[in-house]
Formats: C-alpha cells, sequence, structure tokens
C-alpha cells in the first residue's frame, strides 16, 4: 500500500500518496479517539529527540499506544551514549536493532536523511533544524480536508513566512491541490523567493499582501503562524507588527460563515483567547489530528495486523 | 587598438608552442577559466607533495576566454568522473589524453548528476559539516550556470563554488 521506506520530506509525496495516508488517517480516527485496537501489539517505535518536544513527541507516543504498540524513548542527550560523543550514524544504527521505526528530531538540517541512511528501520523526520517537518504537513491536509475542503481552497498563510517551516511545506502540499494561496506577512518576513518560485512553477496562484484584514472575508482557512520576538531588533516595531497580526473575534466580523482557523501551536498573540469560543477555531482539533495521522504513517511503515 | 580588436589579431592559439613543450604521455586540460588552475588540481586531488610531473600554465592569453589556464598531467591519463568535476569551476575546460605525442581522445567536461566529497555544503547548520562518517554529496541541478544543491539540507550553492572545495 506505502511504499516508502522513509518520511523525510514532503517533496517526496505525491498527491496520490498524500491521500492514501489522510484515507487511512481518518479510518483509525476512532482508535485515536480510545477504540481499543492491537494492530501494533509487539511493535516498537523508538522516539529519539535530541531537542525538546512536546506536542510531536506525545502524539507519536500516543499514536503507537492506541495501536496497541509500545515506545523506547532516548531519553535526554545528557548522560547518553551521545555526550560521550557517539556520531548519529551509529546511533541509529544501535538504536535501528532494538525498534520496528524511528521518529527523528535534531537541530542539524539533514539529519534525518543522514539517519535514514544508516538505520535498518523505517525513519520519520519529526523536525530536522530549520528543514522539514512532513508529519505537521501531513496533518494541517488532514485538518483541512476534515474541516474544510482541499478541493478549491482559498487559503491564507499568516505571520512569519520567511523562517517558519511548517508554512513552506504546507504551501508545496497545497500546491498539488491547486490550491489559491495569499501570502500575509510583514515586508521583512515574506517567503523566500525560490519556495514562491517553486508554487508559481507548478501553476499556482499565489498573491503576497501586508494587510492581513483585506482578505479576511476572500478565504476559506486562515494559517496562522507565530511572529517571533527575536525577528525584530527593535522592541516598538515587533509590537507594531505582532498586533497588526492578532485576530480577535472583532476582526473576524467580516470573516466567511464556514471560515476555519489554524495554528501550529504554541500560540503567543496571534490568536486572542476570546477566538476559541467561535465556530472558526480548529487549532486544538487539528493538533488532535496528529494523533490519527502519525498512526496511519505507523502502520503503513510499520505494517502489523 | 582596442582589446577586441587585439584580440582578433592574435595568431591561432599555440600555447603548447608558446609556454610549454608538448608532453609525452598523459592528461592536458585546456580552456580553464583564467586563476582557476589551482582550484582544478585540488578538485583532481593533486596537491603539492605530488610526485607526479605537472605543467600549470596560467593567465595565458586565449581568443575564447580572454584568459585561461592550462595544466598538464605527464604519465596519468584521467578518468572521465575526475575530470567532469572540474566542470564546477571550470565549464569551457577541454581534455586531451596524450599517448606517444599524440591526442588520441579530446573531450569536453560534463558535470556528473551528483558530486561526492568535493563541495561540502555552505549551511553551517547542515549535518553534513560535522563529524558524522558521511562525506558531502551535492546534486547537481542545472550546468549553466552551475547549481548545486545539497543532498542531506536541500540549501542550493551556485556562486563562489570554489570557496566550498574540500
Amino acid at each position: 500500500m506505502f511504499l516508502k521506506r522513509h518520511v523525510l520530506s514532503m517533496r517526496e509525496f505525491s498527491r496520490e500518496e498524500i491521500d492514501s495516508v489522510l484515507d487511512l488517517a481518518a479510518s483509525l480516527e476512532p482508535f485515536a479517539r480510545g477504540k481499543k485496537s492491537d494492530a501494533m501489539a509487539g511493535k516498537i517505535l523508538a522516539l529519539l529527540f535530541f531537542e525538546p518536544s512536546t506536542r510531536t513527541r506525545m502524539s507519536f507516543e500516543t499514536a503507537m499506544k492506541r495501536l496497541g504498540g509500545s515506545v523506547i524513548n532516548l531519553g535526554p542527550a545528557e548522560g547518553s551514549s551521545i555526550s560521550k560523543g557517539e556520531s548519529l550514524a551509529d546511533t541509529v544504527r544501535v538504536i535501528g536493532g532494538y525498534a520496528d521505526a524511528m521518529v527523528i528530531r535534531h537541530p542539524k538540517e539533514g539529519s534525518a536523511r543522514l539517519a535514514s541512511q544508516f538505520s535498518p528501520v523505517p525513519v520519520i523526520n519529526a523536525g530536522d533544524g530549520a528543514g522539514h517537518h512532513p508529519t505537521q504537513t501531513l496533518l494541517d491536509l488532514y485538518t483541512i480536508k476534515k474541516e474544510s475542503h482541499l478541493e478549491n481552497l482559498k487559503i491564507a498563510l499568516v505571520g512569519d513566512l520567511k523562517y517558519g517551516r511548517t508554512v513552506h511545506s504546507l504551501a508545496y502540499a497545497l500546491s498539488l491541490y491547486g490550491a489559491d494561496i495569499t501570502l500575509v506577512s510583514p515586508s521583512s518576513l515574506k517567503m523566500p523567493d525560490p519556495i514562491k518560485a517553486d508554487l508559481s512553477g507548478k501553476g499556482t496562484a499565489v498573491r503576497e499582501t501586508c494587510d492581513l484584514a483585506g482578505v479576511i472575508d476572500d478565504v476559506d482557512v486562515l494559517y496562522m503562524t507565530r511572529i517571533q520576538r527575536e525577528r525584530f531588533p527593535d522592541p516598538v516595531e515587533y509590537k507594531k507588527v505582532a498586533s497588526s497580526y492578532r485576530l480577535t473575534p472583532e476582526s473576524l466580523g467580516a470573516a466567511r460563515r464556514n471560515l476555519i482557523i489554524m495554528h501550529p501551536l504554541p500560540r503567543v498573540d496571534e490568536i486572542a483567547p476570546t477566538v476559541d469560543q467561535t465556530a472558526h477555531a480548529r487549532y486544538f482539533q487539528q493538533s488532535f489530528y496528529g494523533v490519527p495521522v502519525r498512526m496511519a504513517l505507523l502502520k503503513m511503515l510499520i505494517g502489523g495486523a | 587598438m582596442s582589446e577586441d580588436e587585439r584580440m582578433q589579431k592574435l595568431p591561432k592559439e599555440k600555447p603548447e608552442g608558446l609556454k610549454v613543450k608538448t608532453i609525452n604521455n598523459g592528461t592536458v586540460i585546456d580552456h580553464i577559466a583564467g586563476g582557476q588552475a589551482l582550484n582544478v588540481l585540488k578538485i583532481l586531488g593533486i596537491s603539492g607533495t605530488t610526485d607526479a610531473t605537472l605543467s600549470v600554465v596560467m593567465n595565458v592569453v586565449s581568443r575564447k576566454l580572454g584568459r585561461k589556464d592550462i595544466v598538464k598531467v605527464e604519465d596519468r591519463e584521467l578518468l572521465e568522473e575526475e575530470v567532469n568535476r572540474i566542470a564546477l569551476i571550470a565549464p569551457a575546460a577541454s581534455i586531451n589524453i596524450i599517448r606517444n605525442y599524440k591526442v588520441i581522445e579530446k573531450r569536453m567536461v560534463d558535470l556528473p548528476d551528483e558530486i561526492v566529497g568535493v563541495v561540502r555544503c555552505q549551511n553551517p547548520n547542515c549535518i553534513s559539516n560535522t563529524m558524522e562518517p558521511i562525506e558531502s554529496r551535492m546534486l547537481v541541478k542545472a550546468k549553466n550556470p552551475v547549481l548545486l544543491r545539497c543532498l542531506y539540507c536541500e540549501q542550493p550553492l551556485t556562486e563562489r563554488i570554489a570557496e566550498y572545495l574540500i
């Protein structure tokens, strides 16, 4: 059903392959909500997080355990073989002997691809520095499919489009579905030209603006991202920019009735807590959908009953 | 007389006769962009401690390139995969294999699809720039101008390639 041995980057997925992940995720949702499964009984997933992570690590752990499998953890790097200077290549060769698949997050770009060259079992990239985080993109697509629609989608990607890796790979994946994409960011945090050129080259309609208020009434999905304080040398400038990209119930007055708001979380100030009560908020649901989507990937990569 | 007119009046090139004598057996790399001969040697893995008999001619006048360098390596016929890497910094270079004073093979350099262990990634945070037991791997995405992409972190490299030679 799934020919991939590793999940490293969205660029390696065709639209058909994405669809097959999303379809399987939909069928696994009852198990993500607690229905008993022992599909992964006897299987072990290794979690190698060389950087702190809460939701990604825990949702992989939840996905594996809900399917009846078990999880082993690298634990903190201090006190482990890593602190003794062991290479990542050796670490994955050793741990690959203990587990049926491994999930890796590492601060260096390209680390997951390196791991895939040495690991005897499938490797899932859960973030390699400023590089890729494909399971986030898959759960974003699943959320859009479930809560809105992937066909003829009009979406605005909002906030830090320069450094935010999630929006880069989401924009790429959406181009496979012919989405109409509006990029909304302060001028200093625009999406890099090579990524935009890549989208245009695929025939995707891409518009750019700094004005969030001007697009709210014209899209199906608002995908918000965090604007980080450290990107701005001047704190006054940061406050000005951050406040103009803040969603409140009032700023959503002109929104379409079925507009949905997404956010990869954690949020800071960009979505007011009062927005949580509106019919538009989907970010917590989005976070939950990480479980069935990761279940689907695990089943496809490891197999099991 | 303008520089262009001066170039027009130059006789057809005979740099071997002009600067260094022909070699008996080996490889002549001609039409290297002026000033790049030492980088070509670096790509070929020929260092200052080599035993090979080498002739390096730099910045001779060329009708085609303005200024060009020539490298002659005696008694060694360079393999195609070795010389093709030269296209990274000298895309117009030509290779002449010499046997018994005769050119028995002449070809242009042509970059392969992947370059292994020759150019390091310019991204300091790339896993290939750590102590991991791997060689750098660059995918060749375009040949003119050269565009490389790191297999690991996918960062492109297009300018100042010579600065990243290993």
